[in-house]
């Protein structure tokens, strides 16, 4: 148990420090345009990237769930109707809590 | 804004005249009035408070997974409290499930949460933090509150975003953890809910407009798919993520930056409607 605590301070002493220090960065860093395309481009690569692993990522394989694809999918075919941020998510999620619920997938 | 619009109209015909120029100033004002109550500062707070609301409720997710893996109710609870970057969290959760050694949970775990480092390194021409306030501010940069301040159209906006996500986000996804963590296994399951859907799908409608913008960004976010997905079964969890940022490098040499793009560079709109 004094283990476990140890492992939740230090995670969050290293998360934190880890915040800090893009905050800290000297601002004239970002003179340098490719340095600044890159700060511009990391959040799409990253968030990408997390919508990907966390819509086909099952721990560290890959699987596909159906209810899930169908879920992100209803997603996209709501943003694409420019429908409002959160009814992206309503729709989202309510498509996929209805087919696991109906047993479809 | 829009009353400074309609009042430099009608300022030609003196002070009184708004009030006789109905014709004139009719159909931008018609058009402007849902523009001035649902205002410029309106929709940060929306985009901020929803998403918040949306996303804070897989702590649910997370305190169940924390108390189903070992953790109590309170390290649950304080690992949302000072932690506070899901995925870090949800690593270090199980990895302790899986018994395996905890310095190497602890590291995958802080490693994951260096993706907010870089998010950092972006958001600090916009936030602009200064002496302590950065202390209080570095604990919200995370995957949400960068995609809601950064989807902004200009500075004073993105704080207010900012602020927005982050206060919403902090107060849901701790009350939900605890919870998630008191009523594990008690609830119905977070994928019965759909919940396990918010994420990916808050993550792609905040990217939307970028990928709309330009053909840079898609194919960044493309290739950072791809990156992670292709590392995803070779790579301790969390790490395939980080590795996407590799597509931002290459998008980067490709296309520098031409001109100073970055928002506070940038004027306000100048609100024509």
């Amino acid at each position: 148990m004094t283990g476990i605590w140890v492992a939740v301070l230090v995670t969050a002493a290293g998360c934190y420090a880890f915040k800090l220090t893009g905050l800290t960065v000297p601002r004239s860093v970002l003179n340098n345009p490719r340095v600044r395309r890159f700060a511009e481009l990391v959040p799409v690569a990253l968030l990408a990237a997390l919508v990907a692993v966390q819509t086909f990522g099952a721990g560290q394989s890959l699987a596909i769930d159906p209810a899930r694809l169908a879920g992100l999918g209803a997603a996209v075919v709501a943003l694409l109707l420019r429908a409002p941020f959160l009814v992206v998510i309503v729709v989202a999620a309510g498509t996929a809590a209805a087919l696991r619920a109906l047993g479809i997938a | 804004m829009t009353e400074k619009t309609s009042g430099l109209a009608a300022a030609s015909g003196g002070p009184a005249a708004s009030v006789d120029v109905p014709t004139a100033s009719g159909p931008a004002a018609a058009s402007a009035l849902p523009a001035a109550g649902g205002g410029p500062t309106a929709r940060p707070i929306r985009d901020g408070v929803g998403l918040g609301l949306a996303v804070g409720t897989s702590g649910l997710a997370f305190g169940a997974a924390a108390v189903g893996s070992g953790l109590s109710v309170a390290q649950a609870c304080v690992l949302s409290l000072i932690a506070f970057t899901g995925a870090s969290q949800f690593a270090l959760a199980g990895s302790i499930a899986t018994g395996g050694s905890l310095i190497g949970g602890v590291a995958g775990a802080v490693l994951l949460g260096s993706r907010n480092a870089l998010y950092g390194l972006r958001m600090t021409g916009v936030l602009a933090p200064r002496g302590a306030r950065r202390l209080l501010i570095a604990h919200g940069v995370i995957d949400e509150t960068t995609a809601v301040t950064l989807a902004q159209p200009d500075a004073a906006s993105a704080r207010l975003a900012f602020r927005a996500t982050f206060a919403t986000l902090y107060l849901t996804w701790n009350l939900s953890t605890l919870l998630g963590a008191y009523g594990a296994g008690r609830l119905g399951s977070p994928q019965s809910l759909g919940l396990d859907v918010v994420g990916p799908a808050a993550f792609l409608a905040l990217i939307w407009p970028q990928l709309r913008a330009g053909r840079t960004e898609r194919a960044v976010g493309l290739l950072g798919a791809a990156i992670a997905l292709t590392a995803t079964p070779f790579l301790p969890p969390g790490v395939p993520v980080i590795l996407a940022a590799m597509a931002a490098l290459a998008g980067a040499l490709a296309t520098p930056a031409p001109e100073p793009t970055a928002p506070e560079a940038r004027p306000a709109p100048a609100e024509p409607s």
